[in-house]
């Protein structure tokens, strides 16, 4: 495999240093789910749940990073792979354009962040996928890091674990978007054939190539509250039947119900939860 | 969709001129002209056009295709889990001397059979048929051609009850497993997740004006643009055609079609991909079964355009 080819460095702050700002303004935020205004204070103290509803606002990798590994044991691996514009893709803007925004935007190279921590001691192999960078659409970064991060789960024997919050395929990548599901399900495939462990978490919204690729491979399979999960989109599918979508279709409770995932699990248990189940199926007695 | 598309109208006229010609010097006059307005028609189409010869309403099917490809087929139904997904044929057959399994999305011609195969949108229990009958192929050593032709998965409310994300991620899975040669032909639509389901293969073949696609151009305007009227520069942008994909490197070899598109010629495309198919069968029976699955999954790995850096672990 060719891993060293064609060696460029970023001159992208590294992530720690960004993202930090807390968010400013009001001392109240709307939930948009149920639309009452919230204490922010409270919201925060939450893990930015809402105290109303119980809905799971999105969060960064920064963000879960710090919620699910123990203090100063995450490190980023793979964080100098960056997106190229390879088809020239324009739209209302240039893909080029668009990326270099959403990088300062963001503070990140693309819509994934992958690396190694602990969880209550046992070492983990992550990936976490960013919403707000593009929808946390898959192009061929997230397709290489995911494959990367596999095989290196693979290769030290350490479960892997992966957050997932994407609309999709990166269109503007073409075909090789696509092709990034073959990709990502052959490397989780070998994972799980050499005895490793994979554990995935569908955050809100985990749909399209992302839900239809390692997303619902996982060993377990666990979903965040409320969370929007599904391969076709709510809109796409009432365009298509032409009726109204019935209320909490396609959300965590309602593919638990229909047995698609193992459990529904809140972000303040979530780290016990995952900490129990990975020891549970990785550390002999 | 109109039966004759409107860049294709003047084919027309001179054929019906050709049925009508009376002596032999006109007849021979107007078929040169057929001739060499059919590659000249060839010559400029764009993406977009591509997209509708793709689309073509005459355009051969999977079920145009059987007979003439396979000898002694029979079809094998159901997932056995929930239904038969008639988006999706399946069946066993014999091609040259080989034994194959065959497995493809059929849209339908007339609009009872299109309701009846849904368009060629496959529901879960179609992508599970698919996998239940490449695992029974693989464990006979059996090699499986599919043939893609689908504008995507179908997008509704019992295929998300029954899981059509995971339906497509096993199958895909499950074709990484499968120790025997599979080659994929996209002969119409190759569109998106729905497609790949049954396209995780040791060869891709595309007819010339097949389409493989991560959205349809229609799907990429309204999201990207907004605006419904950029589908022919989505079809531009998105890089999808047969010509596209080889300069990608994705597809391994285009099938020349008949001058015009492949609804010009049954018997013509299909003796050709008849032998396309079965030189590349040649090629690849006979290979070692660890290094048939290794090459596939290699084939996969490398896909991808990205700058990088230093390997860090
Ligand atoms: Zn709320």
């Amino acid at each position: 495999m060719n891993w060293f080819r064609r060696p460029k460095y970023t001159t992208l702050t590294p992530l720690s240093q960004k993202r930090e700002k807390l968010p400013q303004g009001g001392i109240w935020i709307k939930c948009e789910e149920c639309n009452e205004l919230i204490y922010k204070k409270e919201w925060l103290k939450l893990l930015k749940v809402c105290p109303k509803c119980g809905f799971h606002f999105q969060i960064s990798p920064e963000e879960r990073i710090k919620i699910i590994f123990d203090k100063g044991s995450w490190k980023e691996s793979f964080s100098e792979i960056k997106p190229v514009d390879s088809l020239g893709f324009k739209d209302i803007k240039g893909y080029r354009e668009r990326l270099t925004e959403y990088q300062k935007k963001v503070g990140s190279l693309d819509a994934i962040t992958c690396g190694k921590g602990k969880i209550r001691g046992i070492t983990v192999a992550s990936c976490l996928l960013d919403f707000s960078f593009m929808g946390g659409s898959m192009g061929s970064v997230m397709g290489e890091k995911i494959a990367l991060t596999a095989e290196m789960a693979q290769a030290e024997r350490i479960p892997l674990l992966i957050f997932s919050a994407s609309g999709g395929a990166r269109m503007q990548e073409g075909i090789v978007s696509l092709l990034q599901m073959a990709k990502t399900v052959s490397a989780i495939n070998l994972l799980k054939k050499e005895g490793g462990f994979y554990l995935s978490v569908l955050c809100n919204p985990t749909t399209g190539g992302v839900a239809a690729s390692f997303a619902f491979l996982g060993d377990i399979v666990i979903a965040e509250p409320k969370a929007l999960i599904g391969f076709a989109g709510p809109r796409v599918i009432e365009q298509t039947i032409k009726e109204k979508l019935p209320p909490g279709f396609q959300r965590a409770e309602f593919l638990s119900e229909h047995g698609m995932v193992d459990m529904v699990v809140k972000r303040k248990e979530l780290k016990e939860k995952i900490f129990y189940l990975v020891r549970f199926f990785t550390v002999s007695q | 969709m109109q039966e004759i598309l409107s860049f294709e109208g003047h084919l027309l006229e001179i054929e019906k001129e050709i049925e009508r010609a009376d002596n032999p010097d006109s007849l021979k006059a107007l078929k040169r002209r057929l001739s060499l307005e059919k590659k000249n028609f060839s010559e400029n189409l764009s993406p977009y056009q591509k997209v509708l010869l793709a689309r073509h309403p005459k355009r051969p099917h999977l079920s145009d295709y059987i007979e003439g490809l396979f000898s002694n087929f029979i079809e094998l139904s159901g997932d056995r889990l929930f239904a038969d997904d008639q988006a999706i044929i399946g069946g066993c057959g014999i091609i040259g001397k080989k034994k194959v399994m065959v497995i493809g999305q059929e849209k339908g011609r007339s609009t009872q059979e299109k309701i009846k195969r849904n368009f060629g949108m496959a529901h879960p229990e179609g992508y599970r048929k698919a996998r239940r009958l490449m695992e029974l192929s693989a464990r006979f050593g059996i090699p499986v051609l599919t043939f893609i032709d689908t504008s995507g998965a179908y997008p509704g409310i019992g295929a998300e009850e029954r899981g059509q994300s995971l339906a497509i991620a096993e199958s895909i899975c499950a074709s990484f497993n499968l120790a025997v040669p599979i080659i994929s032909t996209i002969i119409g639509e190759g569109g998106s997740g729905g497609a790949l389901a049954i396209g995780v293969c040791d060869r891709l073949l595309m007819l010339e004006y097949s389409i493989y696609s991560v959205a349809s151009p229609e799907a990429c305007a309204a999201i990207l643009w907004r605006d419904q009227s950029k589908t022919e520069e989505a079809s531009c942008n998105l890089h999808l055609t047969a010509s596209d994909l080889s300069r990608l490197g994705i597809a391994d070899q285009i099938i020349k079609e008949p001058i015009g598109g492949a609804h010009w010629d049954y018997d013509k495309i299909t003796r050709e991909l008849k032998s396309v198919l079965l030189s590349n069968l040649k090629e690849l029976i006979g290979m070692d079964k660890g290094k048939l699955l290794e090459k596939r999954r290699e084939k996969f790995r490398k896909i991808g355009v990205f700058e990088e850096g230093i390997k860090v672990w």
